[in-house]
C-alpha cells in the first residue's frame, strides 16, 4: 500500500483518540480493563493457588471479614478476596473469546448478505432476524444442557446466541459504503468480490464493528455470569460460578453479604468500563451519532 | 443477551416503506412468523438429539435399572425407531400438545407447562406494565430536558442496571430486605381464608420478584422513548403549537408524547424476547413458581423432555410477540400505512 494512504490513516487513528480522550468515562474504563487484563495474566504468579482449593482452604465456612480474610470466607473457607481475583481470569476469557467468535460470525453475515445480495442476503436475514428474537439465554442454557459442560462450551454457546446484532450492524453499514460511487468505480475497473470486500467495505465497516465488540465483551461477561448461575459452566472458578455456589449454600438467607457482594460489583465494574468504552467509540467512529446527544 | 441500551429501532427503515399493501405486508410478516416458528419447532427436537450418549442412561442415573426395564422405557419413549420417525411423531404430538413425558416427575410435560403458565403471565404482567409506565414518564422527563441533570443521573442509573446481572440484582434485594418479604413461592404454606386475603397474600409475594424483573426492563422504555421524543423535538408543529400561545406543559402532553410514543408502543412486544431471558432468572431466584422456574429445574435436572417442551413454548410466544409488534405498527402509524 502506497505511503499517503497509511499516513492519511495515521492522522485519522490520532484524531480519533484525540476526540476519545476527551471522554472520561471512556477513558477510565479503558484504564481499568488494561490494569485488569494485565493482572490476570499475571494472577498464577501473585496469587498462592493452594488457597484456591477446597482441601487445602485454612478459613472457617462462611466467615466474615476480618484481618487475616478481608472479604470473609466462601462456604469451604477459601479468601473470597482470592477467589474473586482468580475470578477475573475466567470471566475475561469467556468474555473475550465468545465476543471475538460472536463478532466474526455478524460481520461474517452482515457483509456476505449485503455485499452479494438477492437470495443469499434473504436467507441470511431469514436466520438473522430467527436468531435475534429467539430468547438468546434460554437458547444458550438449552445449547449447554445438551453439550458436555466446559468452558469452551459456554463461550461457543454465548457466541453461538449473540451474533446478529453485530451481523445487523454490520449489513446496514456495507449496504451505505456499497452504494457510494467509488464502489461502483472499483467493480468497473475489475474489482472482484475480494477486492471490493477486502480493500474497500471492511476497512470504513471495522471500526465500526470495534466499537460494537466492546459492547459486546460486557453482554458476553453478563451471560457467562447468568448461565453459570443456571448452573451451566466448567467447573473453573469464574464469578458467574461462585455466585451460584453462594446462592447454593445459603449466603443470602445467612445474610453472607461478603459472599456475593465482591463478585457482583467486579462485574458490573467490568461491564461498566467495557460499555463507557463502546459508547465513547460508538460517538467518534458512528459519523451519524456525531453532533447527536 | 447482547443488546445494548442504544436507541435502536428494530425495525428496518427499508422494510418499513417498500410494504406496497395491506394485505402483502400482513402476508408477509404472518408468513415470515411461520417459517420461524417452525424453525423453533426443528430446532427445539434436532438440538435435544444432539446429546452425546443415550438419553436412557441420563435419565435412570442414580436408579438401579434392569434391561426388561429400559427396553420397555425405550420402547415407550420411542427411542427404538429411526430418527425422522420420531421427528414426525413429535411433529404430530406437538400438534395434539402433547410435549412428551417428564424424565423426573413421569408426568406429561404438556400440563406441567400449563399449570405454570399464570403465574408467569402475572409475574410478567405486573412488571412489564409497571416498567413501561416507569420507563415512559422518565424518558419524557429526561428527553423534555435534555443534557440536565436529571437526564444525565437517569442515563446513569440506566447505564449502571444494564451492567449488572439480573440474578445478582435479585440477590441483592433479597439479601437487604432480609425477612421483610418471603424469599420465595408465590403463597404462604397455608394461605389465609377469603379471596381479597390471598391476592394481598399473593401480591406480597410478588413484590420482590416484580421488582427486580421491573429494573431490569424499564430502561429499555426509558432510553427509548427519550431518543424517540428527542427526534420529534424539533419538528416544525412543535413550533406552531408554541407560536399559538399552548403552554410548555400542553405542548409536551398533546402533541410531542404521542407522537413519540409510536415507536415506544411496539417496542412493548419487540422487548419479549429480553423479558422472557429475565423471567428465567428472576424466577430461578425467588423460586416463582412459572415457566422459568420450570426452565431452570429442567436444566438442573437435567429434565430433557420438559427442557424441550418449555423451549418450544418460550421461542414460540416470542416469535407470536413479535408478529404482533409488526402488525400493530402498521396499524398504530398511518405513515406506514399510507406509504
Amino acid at each position: 500500500m502506497s505511503a499517503p494512504v497509511w499516513q492519511r490513516r495515521r492522522a485519522a487513528a490520532v484524531d480519533v483518540w484525540r476526540q476519545f480522550r476527551a471522554n472520561r468515562g471512556a477513558l477510565f474504563g479503558t484504564a481499568f480493563i488494561a490494569l485488569l487484563v494485565l493482572f490476570s495474566l499475571l494472577a498464577p504468579l501473585l496469587i498462592d493457588q493452594r488457597g484456591l482449593e477446597v482441601v487445602t482452604a485454612t478459613g472457617g465456612s462462611l466467615e466474615p471479614p476480618s484481618g487475616e480474610y478481608w472479604l470473609g470466607t466462601d462456604e469451604s473457607g477459601r479468601s473470597v478476596m482470592l477467589l474473586t481475583l482468580w475470578g477475573a481470569r475466567v470471566s475475561l476469557l469467556v468474555g473475550f473469546a465468545a465476543t471475538l467468535l460472536s463478532v466474526v460470525v455478524g460481520t461474517l453475515v452482515g457483509v456476505v448478505s449485503a455485499h452479494f445480495g438477492g437470495w443469499i442476503s434473504a436467507v441470511l436475514m431469514r436466520i438473522t432476524d430467527f436468531f435475534l428474537v429467539l430468547p438468546a439465554l434460554v437458547l444458550a442454557a438449552v445449547l449447554m444442557a445438551v453439550l458436555p459442560t466446559s468452558m469452551w462450551t459456554v463461550i461457543m454457546a454465548i457466541g453461538v446466541t449473540s451474533w446478529p446484532t453485530t451481523a445487523r450492524l454490520v449489513r446496514a453499514q456495507t449496504l451505505s459504503v456499497e452504494s457510494r460511487p467509488y464502489i461502483e468505480r472499483s467493480k468497473a475497473l475489475g474489482g472482484g468480490h475480494a477486492h471490493v470486500i477486502g480493500k474497500h467495505v471492511l476497512p470504513s465497516v471495522l471500526p465500526l464493528v470495534f466499537a460494537n465488540t466492546t459492547l459486546v465483551v460486557g453482554g458476553s461477561i453478563i451471560a457467562e455470569s447468568t448461565l453459570a448461575f443456571l448452573g451451566m459452566s466448567g467447573p473453573e472458578i469464574s464469578w458467574g460460578s461462585m455466585l451460584d455456589r453462594a446462592n447454593q449454600s445459603g449466603a443470602v438467607t445467612a445474610g453472607a453479604w461478603w459472599y456475593l457482594l465482591p463478585p457482583g460489583i467486579a462485574i458490573v465494574l467490568v461491564v461498566l468500563s467495557f460499555t463507557l468504552v463502546g459508547r465513547g467509540l460508538e460517538t467518534v467512529l458512528n459519523p451519524r451519532l456525531k453532533g447527536e446527544r | 443477551m447482547t443488546t445494548s441500551p442504544t436507541e435502536q429501532h428494530a425495525t428496518d427503515p427499508d422494510e418499513r416503506r417498500d410494504g406496497t399493501s395491506a394485505t402483502r405486508y400482513v402476508a408477509g410478516k404472518v408468513g415470515g412468523a411461520l417459517v420461524s416458528l417452525v424453525f423453533v419447532v426443528a430446532l427445539g427436537f434436532f438440538l435435544f438429539r444432539m446429546i452425546p450418549g443415550d438419553p436412557l442412561v441420563t435419565m435412570t442415573r442414580e436408579r438401579p435399572t434392569d434391561p426388561e426395564q429400559l427396553a420397555h422405557l425405550r420402547e415407550r419413549l420411542g427411542l427404538d425407531r429411526p430418527v425422522w420417525q420420531q421427528f414426525l411423531d413429535y411433529v404430530a404430538g406437538l400438534l395434539q400438545g402433547d410435549f412428551g413425558t417428564s424424565y423426573m416427575y413421569r408426568r406429561p410435560v404438556g400440563d406441567m407447562i400449563a399449570e405454570r403458565v399464570w403465574p408467569t403471565v402475572l409475574l410478567v404482567g405486573t412488571a412489564t406494565v409497571l416498567a413501561v409506565l416507569l420507563g415512559l414518564w422518565l424518558g419524557v422527563r429526561a428527553a423534555w430536558r435534555r443534557g440536565g441533570t436529571f437526564d444525565r443521573t437517569q442515563t446513569g442509573i440506566a447505564l449502571a442496571l444494564w451492567s449488572m446481572p439480573q440474578f445478582w440484582l435479585g440477590l441483592l434485594l433479597l439479601i437487604a430486605t432480609q425477612g421483610v418479604f418471603p424469599s420465595r413461592g408465590m403463597t404462604s404454606v397455608d394461605p389465609p381464608d377469603g379471596f381479597a386475603a390471598q391476592a394481598l397474600d399473593v401480591a406480597w409475594h410478588l413484590t420482590l420478584p416484580c421488582l427486580t424483573l421491573l429494573l431490569v426492563i424499564y430502561a429499555q422504555y426509558m432510553l427509548v422513548m427519550r431518543s424517540s421524543l428527542l427526534e420529534e423535538m424539533g419538528a416544525d408543529y412543535l413550533r406552531t403549537a408554541r407560536a399559538k400561545g399552548l403552554r410548555d406543559d400542553l405542548v409536551r402532553r398533546r402533541h410531542a408524547v404521542p407522537n413519540a410514543l409510536l415507536p415506544t408502543m411496539t417496542l412493548i412486544f419487540l422487548q419479549f424476547g429480553m423479558v422472557v431471558s429475565g423471567t428465567v432468572t428472576v424466577e430461578a431466584v425467588f423460586s416463582w413458581p412459572g415457566l422459568g422456574l420450570l426452565t431452570y429445574e429442567s436444566l438442573r435436572g437435567p429434565d430433557l423432555p420438559v427442557l424441550q417442551g418449555v423451549f418450544v413454548i418460550l421461542a414460540g410466544s416470542v416469535i407470536v410477540m413479535n408478529l404482533l409488534a409488526d402488525l400493530l405498527y402498521r396499524v398504530v402509524d398511518p405513515r406506514v400505512r399510507a406509504s
